[in-house]
């Protein structure tokens, strides 16, 4: 039997199709036929005998029963002893709708915790963050990624899709710029290449604008038929003049004018951020200078341009839409509107004010595991937080001092290997389910193959713990058809409204983007055309200034190190690193370093560095690459233990977003002996 | 607790931001209790833009730095008359008398007139290059096509003369110096500039001595007259020192401050042009925002450790279609012992590069049409970092490609060389492929998956095959 389904990893969700455990690419718009090599040997974890089919107590296998009754024991005991926020749930952004939207209603309703969140806060948040913001909505891109088939010129910041999503880089036909301190695989195929010092994207953007401005490239009549807010925004960017933004970022005055006038002249333009200029600690002012820039150029709202952000994981929209996210209520509700609970509690069937509010945010929610105040007890669902989080070391000892820590995979992980109870659970072939892909397009994903046995679903793990905290199994089914139906009435009238959307028109193939408010609604495939999500229909120009990084280079930490990845790895490496083709192709984590920086540290090609920064150390063979800054190194992030590059990394939040600083640290570099 | 009452003379660069900065670190005044003195009628403006205005591409509203809200926050048209050290007081313009706990002197600099006869400020057709006023004024008297003479080949004069030249008026510089920017310059840097605005237009009249001014005549010089409309001067500026030194605060080129902006009474500081710090070039927007940062940090109480230790000169040009860079120590020679010195002079092309390098640091450099060199090299000197070994590629601005080179055909394609990066297919894999019976671009590609990921290789694939159809 052969399945039509999509790619287990990114958010691309290129279009393959199935046979047993066959992959094979298939015609789908995003991808067009090609899949990179993490997504033709996906199907080798199905049958990889690393899978786990039995559940693990204090690692000893046990009867669902014996784990499920240990669980519900402990979570009692932990709320009856410091109360209902003493439970923490930590979701992850490649879960399916179904399962985002479960999750956050088990949470508030069987639990009643406020403590939950994702790790999507470690991915999309900045970017999210900005687009509500400026322009009230946040749809990574607010159009089909066709789209940019058509464009002439494409600015994309901070993002490496030639690595990360490589069949994309089939709809960047011309004209693109790239913004990233190093000279990757997609800088290598710019017209363009722009390299800023770690962490001052932020002032870049204001000297575009500044150009924009001052050499007369600007759309005022854009601006003034459907903005708000320039005049407060440019009295900042006027203070950012290319030659002092030059001195700042190392990007020529030259090149920043070069940038204004072809985005400009460009018939059809685009502007796409990516992970590498939004996780930071000013990682939403930053995204909202880029969309700055975008609106002075009159980009977004109109057919053949706009500014957009490219989405992680593979369910990295959809699972930051229906409630996950500690903040949020389903349809991409805000937890602390009044009318938005009343709803909600409504679908649900139980009083608004039994719903909690919000809680922390993903990175103080671990760092306050086990401490008086914190929860004493975690739930973990698609996530690997051991080596995706920041400061990485530091989230090992909090998990450590937990009173519970249950784990729901389908392999093990460093994460699983801390956890008091593991649960072995179903993965993407194996069950039904829906994913919201990085152009807002809601997919629908077959089964294709009989799960192992011995694992359930997510679905039905959530339903046995609600049974067992003493709710009506009705209130959780486990059919995922039934579940999305729930969410879709749960999310009408929201920002992300999916009511109009059935499992059978995504069946029928209709190609849907939210929002679809009725059952006769064709989808929103080009949101903001005729107005943007504020109440008066405009966009916002946010006023925002350049703050540079949050740790400054000094004497003992004299380098920048900023983190990545690689086509090879999927985020914290837990599935790639089971596939014996993806390991053969990059097994070990390394470190990218200017010639003369290695040599300064007494190192040569393929030696193993130790890279020390203020919250830790790793290590990693060097491989010295002469395009590099002199001031920069460069570690992928998706290999553990000692070679874990989250162990530098700096917990440093933005104030909106919450997202930590991943891409900008200092550190030094030495030999290991 | 009521707060400390400080008094700021001055609303400029220096001034403006020292208020911002304040207001950030104490937004609700429980701290501090600002008052602002403004002797120009407008809100502050960033008078690093006015080159923009003479030039045409900014209004004078586009130079403003602050808001209508700020109309509440400062006074405007008065100054500080004189100083009482002794009560603590200031007496302003108009009369009135407003106690300090800290005087801050934000008082800027002026324009300076050299001693030429006829040259009076207030002689019709002479303007100063200073205020946003001046640049109105200017604006109004240059017509296109008239001839004006800008007094003084510096940065200010030359970005007068590129923006006034670019209004279709006939701009003579005259400089009483060899060549042009000599603080900055050397002779030959000199000259490539002046080559490279001779095309855009400009004349100058170096090494001249100004003999007088006529109105509606123009300037006499030992050798005849520079016919001019009206005289641009940008002779350089006097940092404005009277009230403090008239108050006996101590005052040499400017008024003496120390790392704490103090000057020598405890109570009062000053910051900007008017002040005098031994680490920081007088007339630097950089120095003067680096200090109001300081001492904001000191008088709210946020940072009392903050101490302002100087700032790196770095002078850039900002005039269309002219890229120049300087900073540092240049005026060294090539071919000396005590420091490497590196040239490139290619003045037909508008190019210069000179780099000074001592202790394998930046130590000077000037970088005329050469701006990726001259952001790289900006960033070496600010940070005090080793310059890289390839010294050729850091005077060129850009790394010499030393990976990756294209080869020219298939056959010298190295084995392990990356074919398809999406599916990790080198060339030998792609070889064996086809030894093994996949002898088809197809048939490669399903065998190896090249190909199949962007596509972005498939030429590359084609080439490989259509090489092993010939050789095997």
């Amino acid at each position: 039997m052969t399945v039509e389904t999509h790619c287990p990893y990114c958010a691309l969700q290129c279009g393959m199709t199935l046979a047993g455990a066959e992959v094979k690419p298939r015609e789908f718009p995003t991808n067009r036929g090609g899949l990179c090599q993490k997504g033709w040997t996906s199907g080798a974890l199905l049958s990889s005998p690393a899978r786990l089919t039995t559940p693990l107590l204090h690692g000893k296998p046990v009867t669902w029963d014996t784990a499920l009754d240990f669980v519900a024991e402990r979570i009692e005991r932990i709320q009856r002893q410091h109360g209902r926020d003493g439970m923490a749930i930590l979701g992850g952004g490649g879960l399916t709708n179904e399962k985002s939207y479960a999750l956050g209603k088990f949470a508030r309703v069987a639990l009643r915790t406020s403590q939950i969140d994702y790790n999507g806060r470690f991915c999309m948040s900045s970017a999210a963050a900005a687009g509500n913001r400026a322009f009230g909505v946040d749809r990574g891109m607010p159009f089909p990624v066709t789209d940019l088939d058509d464009a002439d010129v494409v600015l994309l910041i901070g993002a490496n899709p030639a690595e990360t999503m490589p069949p994309f880089m089939q709809h960047l036909k011309a004209g693109l710029i790239v913004v990233d301190p190093r000279r990757t695989a997609t800088a290598e195929r710019a017209m363009l290449h722009l390299k800023p010092s770690p962490g001052t994207d932020l002032a870049l953007a204001l000297g575009i604008l500044h150009s924009v401005f001052v050499d007369g490239h600007a759309d005022k009549q854009y601006m003034n038929d459907r903005t708000t807010g320039f005049d407060e925004a440019w009295r900042i960017a006027a203070a950012w003049w290319p030659e002092r933004v030059e001195r700042v970022t190392g990007v020529s005055a030259t090149d920043q004018r070069t940038v204004a006038r072809l985005l400009a002249n460009a018939r059809n333009a685009y502007i796409l951020t990516a992970r590498g200029t939004e996780q930071h600690a000013t990682g939403t002012d930053t995204v909202n200078a880029w969309i700055n820039l975008a609106l002075s150029l009159g980009l977004p709202g109109k057919r053949g341009s706009g500014y957009g952000c490219l989405t992680g994981q593979g369910n990295g929209q959809g699972g930051r839409e229906h409630g996950q996210k500690t903040d949020q209520l389903p349809g991409y509700r805000k937890i602390d509107d009044p009318a938005a609970r009343e709803y909600v509690a409504g679908v649900w069937g139980v009083s608004p004010d039994s719903l909690p509010g919000p809680g922390r945010s993903a990175y103080e929610l671990l760092d306050a595991l086990g401490r008086p105040h914190g929860p004493q007890g975690l739930l973990v669902f698609g996530s690997n937080p051991v080596v995706s989080a920041p400061r990485s070391a530091h989230v090992a000892e909090r998990l450590a001092d937990l009173d519970l820590l249950v784990v729901a995979d389908f392999v093990p992980n460093e994460t699983t290997a801390l956890a008091d109870v593991v649960l072995p659970v179903t993965q993407w072939a194996e069950e039904e389910g829906t994913l919201t892909n990085l152009e807002g397009r809601i997919l629908h994903r077959r089964p294709a193959l009989r799960p192992p046995d011995g694992v359930r679903t997510d679905l039905e793990v959530l339903q046995e713990l609600a049974i067992r905290l003493g709710q009506p199994a009705e209130r959780f089914p486990t059919d995922a058809e039934t579940v999305f139906a729930e969410l879709g009435r749960a999310s009408k009238g929201g920002v992300a409204d999916y009511s109009g959307i059935t499992y059978d028109r995504l069946r029928a193939g209709e190609a849907l983007h939210w929002p679809v408010p009725s059952a006769d609604h064709a989808g929103t495939p080009r949101l903001f055309l005729d107005s943007f999500g504020h109440p008066d229909g405009k966009a916002r120009f946010i006023p925002v200034d350049h703050k540079g990084p949050a740790e400054d280079v000094d004497a003992d930490f004299p380098l920048r190190a900023t983190t990545g990845r690689v086509l090879a790895h999927y985020q914290s490496g837990a599935q790639t690193r089971l596939i014996k083709e993806l390991t053969d192709a990059v097994p070990e984590s390394y470190v990218e370093v200017h010639p003369d920086t290695a040599a300064r540290s007494g190192l040569e090609h393929g030696d193993l560095a130790k890279v020390t920064s203020r919250r830790g150390e790793v290590q990693a063979r060097v491989r010295i690459v002469a395009s590099m800054r002199p001031d920069v190194v460069f570690l992928p992030f998706h290999f553990p233990g000692d070679n874990n590059a989250n162990r530098l990394t700096n917990p440093a939040l933005d104030p909106s977003s919450r997202m930590p600083e991943f891409k900008v640290c200092a550190v030094r570099l030495e030999g290991t002996t | 607790m009521s707060p400390r009452s400080v008094v700021v003379a001055g609303y400029g660069m220096a001034g403006a931001r020292f208020a911002e900065e304040i207001l950030r670190r104490d937004p609700d005044g429980e701290h501090v209790a600002l008052t602002i003195l403004g002797e120009e009628k407008h809100l502050a403006y960033n008078r690093v833009l006015l080159s923009g205005v003479v030039g045409g591409s900014m209004k004078a509203e586009h130079v403003t730095l602050h808001g209508g809200e700020w109309r509440s926050r400062v006074r405007l048209g008065v100054s500080v008359a004189s100083i009482d050290r002794a009560t603590r007081k200031v007496v302003l313009s108009d009369g009135e008398a407003i106690s300090y706990d800290a005087l801050v002197l934000a008082t800027g600099s002026r324009a300076w007139l050299p001693p030429v006869e006829g040259l009076t400020p207030d002689a019709p057709g002479v303007y100063t290059f200073r205020t946003l006023d001046d640049c109105e004024q200017i604006l109004a008297a240059a017509r296109p096509g008239a001839p004006v003479a800008v007094l003084g080949g510096g940065l200010l004069g030359i970005e007068a003369a590129r923006g006034l030249v670019g209004r279709g008026c006939q701009v003579t510089v005259v400089h009483p110096v060899g060549h042009l920017m000599e603080r900055q310059l050397d002779a030959g840097a000199g000259a490539v500039l002046a080559r490279r605005l001779s095309a855009l237009g400009v004349e100058f009249r170096l090494d001249a001595r100004v003999n007088g001014y006529v109105p509606g005549d123009g300037l006499k010089l030992d050798d005849g007259l520079v016919p001019a409309d009206i005289v641009v001067v940008t002779a350089g500026v006097k940092p404005e020192t009277s009230v403090a030194s008239a108050a006996g605060i101590e005052v040499d080129r400017g008024i003496v401050i120390d790392d704490c902006l103090r000057t020598n009474d405890p109570r009062v500081y000053a910051i900007g042009d008017c002040a005098q710090h031994s680490g920081a070039a007088a007339g630097l927007v950089q120095s003067a925002w680096e200090q109001a940062e300081v001492l904001a940090d000191l008088l709210t109480g946020t940072n009392v450790a903050a101490r302002y230790r100087g700032t790196p000169v770095v002078t850039r040009l900002k005039a269309r279609d002219v890229d120049l860079a300087a900073l540092g120590d240049v005026h060294v020679d090539v071919g000396t012992d005590e420091a490497e010195v590196l040239c490139l002079n290619d003045p037909s092309r508008g190019r210069y590069a000179k780099l000074v390098i001592r202790q394998d640091r930046v130590a000077g450099a000037i970088l005329i049409g050469a701006p990726d060199a001259a952001a790289t090299i900006t960033q070496l000197y600010d940070g005090r970092m080793p310059v890289p070994s390839d010294r050729l590629a850091v005077l060129l601005g850009r790394a010499l490609p030393s990976e990756a080179t294209v080869a020219s055909s298939p056959a010298e394609l190295p084995g392990a060389a990356m074919v398809c990066r999406c599916n990790s297919v080198t060339k030998s894999q792609l070889v064996t492929a086809w030894r093994s019976g996949a002898t088809g671009v197809t048939e490669l590609a399903s065998a190896t998956r090249a190909t199949t990921g962007c596509g972005s290789c498939r030429e590359v694939v084609c080439g490989i095959a259509e090489w092993l159809s010939t050789t095997t």
